[in-house]
């Protein structure tokens, strides 16, 4: 092989090896053309060669599973002939290059990959990582990354309803942006991407084709050097309004049922969405490219087939119906071109001026692409990481102090500064708003609801990624039961380092087994998903952040409940069990400055029966508000409690049995499986009641009362000592202020 | 008995609160709501029109600024000076600025951020069609989400706005005092929403038909649309233009 070959190969991505996979998959050496399309569509963004043997192990059926992983996005029945159509994907490359574009874009790719399937995007979510933001740059990204959401989700008219944010040092070169969206269907009206029919016309509608994000999905499957912000331009430009006019015009094909099958042409553009389409279908396509719309004169087929210029789709069409597509795109002012047609050989041929200039058996792009079980093992800094002499780390003496410290922690304080930027209340569905465990949308024309939540704690999955990655589905379910919902799906977006390192396939390998055990447990399937790989700068990766998108049925939507006390008078209880839980914790890393230790033990037994306590006593209608526990537990939650109360904050009387338990443990501990109910008193020993028939740990912890918090701990000997007393209003002042004081002073916060 | 109620939709490519407004017209007056295509030269009879929210043609160059020269901004030019009704909220303000129906123009927020949450506004005339279910200085909790709400005018148009009291909300505390604090967006005078002199035109920036339904926690908006209900009743028979 001569060394210019060798540089072309190397160019493009790809190892010697899987060139001479392609030689002797076309019989032939690939022509240049080829060699593109085969680089980005055994990119490790769009070919999962990493990852793909390993996300087997995730469960993904169920009764009501219409859609699982494999389409754009997955689909479960939520009754009344609906769907809840729902994926989550990151844009974290592009984001770290260009903020605002990048950030723009990817939520302008996932909403597309939701009307791609018919349904109408109803609900965004987003789950943010950036290093600190005492660093002007994290700022600058944090900002940006925040309008750039905004800018997209506000003009297309889809409300951002939630998601969540968090900051450590290990994403100062490397941030995550992982968008949600949700969307509605009808259950019998599913659109996928599939080429079927021999002679359908194969139509171009939405943006013109430039030379924008030429290798997008390659420069995605890179890590990240000096020179990373050189690749600006390949990061796209996003346009919301040709957005909003290709989802209404596509959601009127459907509606006209015009359509066969249509597919976004995201990353890899126009080559990923003909070759996916046929590859599917079981069929072929072939394209002439002197009829895509052009932005740019002189464009190469190379470059026509790879640009990932944003807000264009590939549509089959039903026989005949081209006219009709053409005269909807009009109404819509939408750009729209046929562009080719299916055929029965199974090859994606494309022509330019009637010239074949590529001819490549779809599968080959696809299902041929190389799969990798790369060695994995375990780093030897885990035994490090893993080490926590508590006894080393003294109690603290100020518990008010401790509590101030967490609430103003950029990580627990509240989001308002970015979800006040998010239109979260458009299309008038938003019963329960951003800010608490889960939002809440109702479904007009039934008496329904859908719950939705991201999470993933990802110093729990650098410390275990096992445990952490279960935590994460077992939290994300705990949040939609806090509203009053059941968990019925989940999406993941697996966001880790370079896979080509043992540790970091360790880590991979590990994260996937907590996920799959955990949704086994809970029964909550997985029917979407996407892995980010190459989260890794200067041979420093991300932790492990495996995050859990998942989504929740109400029947009732008036029962929804949320996390703030409702009335004076109030019981406060606790379903769950606290125990000696600080390795991990929002309060060893804030307050002592160690990111340590093992998480929290999750029992998913145990798990299973406190939701199962938590949704009878809401259907009952026994429950005021519920809060999960989370980072900088019980405290942290009880004050959140107290500071989202509708009205202005509501105070609490807390006496807490010390059962031994260091004080920081019982306070800060972030034990998992854990809820915070608040119900009128006389219904107090209803909720006892229940918990006691499932086993679940119930204690009274005290009741809603004044303008304080206030927590006593009870010692063995019956000494009652009282740790906690503050004003609501200056917990309420800290807690709402520090992200703005943050990013106005440029001060670190407490990160 | 008489027709039913009709209050047309503007639907611009870029509207999204156009299915809102329609949902609260249908479900809260009980009255017919036609969505109208931009394309439109012409309206059919309609009792009042409605521009929604949203970004009506991307909104790129400045608010409003495109819509005004679409065809069916010239139909409802004509109907607002035949003296039909016209409720223009958050972008529909927007454009009745541009399109000269109301006196003024729209700044970025002070802040130079969208903004979206619950502010309060204090109801400043309620002999408007708009507001006649409202009492004088009462407060209203509505919504708001814009990034371009700061609302300017020179000082002879202000002076006019007030001598001739089209200026009907003022953003305030929850207790009723206009202050800079309650101030959302930096808007002139607190200014939240004006009429044109004769006062059958009303922009404004926050959402009633985000907050016309119990379920959502807040039916302020009702009292909004019901006086334009109550309006419409008493104009009958619809306004038709030619």
């Amino acid at each position: 092989m001569s060394s210019s070959i060798k540089d072309l190969i190397a160019q493009h991505g790809l190892t010697e090896e899987e060139y001479q996979k392609i030689v002797s998959l076309l019989g032939r050496e690939p022509n240049l053309t080829e060699l593109g399309m085969f680089s980005v569509m055994w990119s490790e963004h769009c070919s999962y060669k990493s990852s793909r043997a390993f996300l087997k192990k995730l469960p993904t059926e169920g009764a009501h599973v219409i859609q699982g992983p494999g389409e754009n996005a997955g689909v479960v029945d939520i009754g009344d002939g609906l769907a809840a159509v729902f994926k989550m994907e990151s844009h974290n490359h592009p984001s770290f290059i260009e903020p605002y574009q990048g950030a723009a874009t990817g939520v302008g790719g996932i909403l597309r990959d939701i009307f791609t399937m018919g349904a109408r995007p109803i609900a965004l979510l987003d789950s943010l990582r950036f290093g600190p933001l005492d660093q002007p740059r994290n700022r600058y990204l944090f900002s940006g990354v925040v309008a750039g959401i905004a800018g997209y989700g506000n003009c297309i008219g889809v409300p951002t309803v939630g998601g969540e944010v968090s900051f450590n040092e290990i994403y100062n070169h490397n941030p995550l942006v992982n968008v949600f969206c949700l969307g509605i269907a009808r259950g019998d009206r599913i659109f996928r991407g599939r080429a079927s029919g021999v002679g359908n016309p194969v139509i171009y509608i939405g943006s013109k084709t430039g030379r924008d994000g030429i290798h997008g999905a390659t420069m995605a499957s890179d890590s990240f050097d000096e020179g990373s912000e050189s690749k600006r331009p390949t990061v796209q430009v996003g346009d919301p309004f040709t957005e909003k006019l290709l989802l209404e015009a596509c959601l009127e094909l459907m509606e006209q049922d015009l359509l066969v099958g249509l597919q976004d042409m995201g990353a890899a553009g126009l080559t990923s969405s003909s070759c996916e389409m046929a590859s599917r279908a079981g069929t072929g396509i072939e394209l002439e490219l002197a009829n895509v719309p052009r932005r740019e004169a002189g464009m190469t087929p190379y470059e026509v087939l790879l640009s990932e210029s944003q807000e264009r789709m590939l549509l089959v069409a039903k026989p005949g119906r081209e006219g009709d597509v053409l005269d909807i795109c009009k109404k819509w002012d939408v750009d729209a071109a046929v562009i080719g047609r299916v055929t029965n050989d199974g090859l994606l041929r494309v022509k330019e001026q009637g010239a074949v200039v590529a001819e490549v058996p779809a599968r080959a792009l696809t299902e041929d692409a190389p799969t990798y079980e790369r060695p994995a093992e375990a780093p030897a800094y885990q035994d490090f990481l893993q080490s926590l002499q508590l006894e080393l780390i003294p109690e603290p003496t100020d518990c008010n102090a401790v509590l101030e410290t967490l609430l103003a922690s950029p990580t627990i304080t509240h989001k308002g500064w970015v979800f006040e930027q998010y239109d979260h209340m458009v299309q008038t569905n938003t019963v329960i708003r951003p800010g608490a465990d889960a939002a809440v949308l109702r479904i007009k024309g039934t008496d329904k609801a859908l719950a939705v939540t991201a999470d993933c704690n990802s110093l729990y999955c650098v410390l275990n990624p096992y445990t952490g990655a279960a935590c994460a589905v077992a939290e994300a379910a705990r949040n939609l039961v806090c509203v009053g919902a059941r968990p019925l799906a989940l999406t993941d977006c697996l966001n880790f380092g370079n896979p080509e390192r043992p540790d970091i396939m360790w880590q991979f390998l590990l994260a996937v087994e907590g996920i799959a055990d955990a949704c086994k447990a809970l029964q909550i399937p997985v029917v979407s998903g996407n892995v980010s790989f190459y989260n890794e700068t200067r041979g420093l990766s991300i932790y492990p952040t495996p995050i859990i998108g998942m989504v929740g049925l109400l029947d009732h939507v008036e029962q929804a409940v949320s996390q703030g006390f409702t009335a004076e008078g109030d019981a406060i209880l606790l379903l769950g069990e606290t125990g000696e839980d600080l390795g991990g914790t929002e309060y060893l890393r804030v307050v002592h400055h160690r990111e340590q230790g093992t998480p929290p033990v999750l029992n998913l037994e145990r798990e299973v029966a406190l939701h199962r306590v938590v949704l009878q006593a809401i259907e009952q209608g026994l429950v005021r508000s519920a809060h999960d526990c989370a980072e900088g537990g019980l405290a942290v939650a009880l004050a959140e409690s107290c500071l989202s109360a509708t009205n202005g904050p509501l105070g609490a009387e807390i006496a807490l049995d010390g059962h031994g338990l260091r004080q920081d443990s019982l306070l800060f501990g972030e034990s998992q499986s854990r809820i915070i109910l608040s119900v009128k008193s006389a219904d107090r020993e209803k909720i006892v009641a229940m918990a006691g028939h499932e086993r679940v740990p119930c204690s009274v912890l005290g009741f809603v009362t004044g303008r304080r918090l206030m927590i006593s701990i009870r010692d063995d000997r019956g000494r009652t000592a009282l740790k906690v007393d503050r004003p609501c209003d200056k917990l309420d002042r800290i807690w709402r202020g520090a992200l703005r004081a943050a990013l106005e002073t440029g001060e670190r916060g407490h990160a | 008995m008489t027709a039913p109620l009709r209050i047309g939709v503007l639907v611009f490519p870029g509207s999204n609160c156009d299915r809102d407004c329609h949902e609260a017209v249908t479900q809260v007056l009980g009255a017919q709501a036609d969505f109208i295509w931009h394309k439109e030269s012409r309206l059919p009879p309609l009792d009042a029109v409605i521009i929604p929210g949203g970004f009506s043609y991307g909104d790129y160059l400045r608010t409003g600024a495109i819509a005004r020269f679409s065809p069916v901004m010239t139909a409802v030019i004509r109907f607002a000076e035949a003296g039909g009704l016209v409720l223009g909220i958050c972008n529909g303000f927007q454009i009745l600025l541009e399109a000269g129906l109301l006196p003024g123009a729209m700044l970025r927020n002070r802040s130079l951020s969208f903004i979206c949450k619950d502010i309060h506004v204090r109801i400043e005339n309620t002999v408007t069609p708009f507001t006649s279910r409202c009492k004088p200085g009462q407060v209203l909790t509505l919504p708001i989400a814009h990034g371009e709400g700061n609302y300017y005018a020179d000082q002879a148009t202000l002076s006019t706005l007030k001598a001739k009291n089209q200026v009907v909300f003022r953003y305030c505390t929850k207790d009723g005092a206009v202050t800079p604090e309650a101030n959302p967006n930096g808007s002139l005078d607190n200014i939240g929403g004006i009429t044109n002199a004769a006062g059958n035109v009303l922009g404004m920036m926050p959402h009633p038909e985000r907050c016309a339904d119990a379920l959502l926690g807040n039916e302020d908006g009702q009292l909004l649309l019901l006086s334009l209900l109550d309006a419409v009743k008493s104009r009958k028979p619809a306004l038709a233009t030619t």
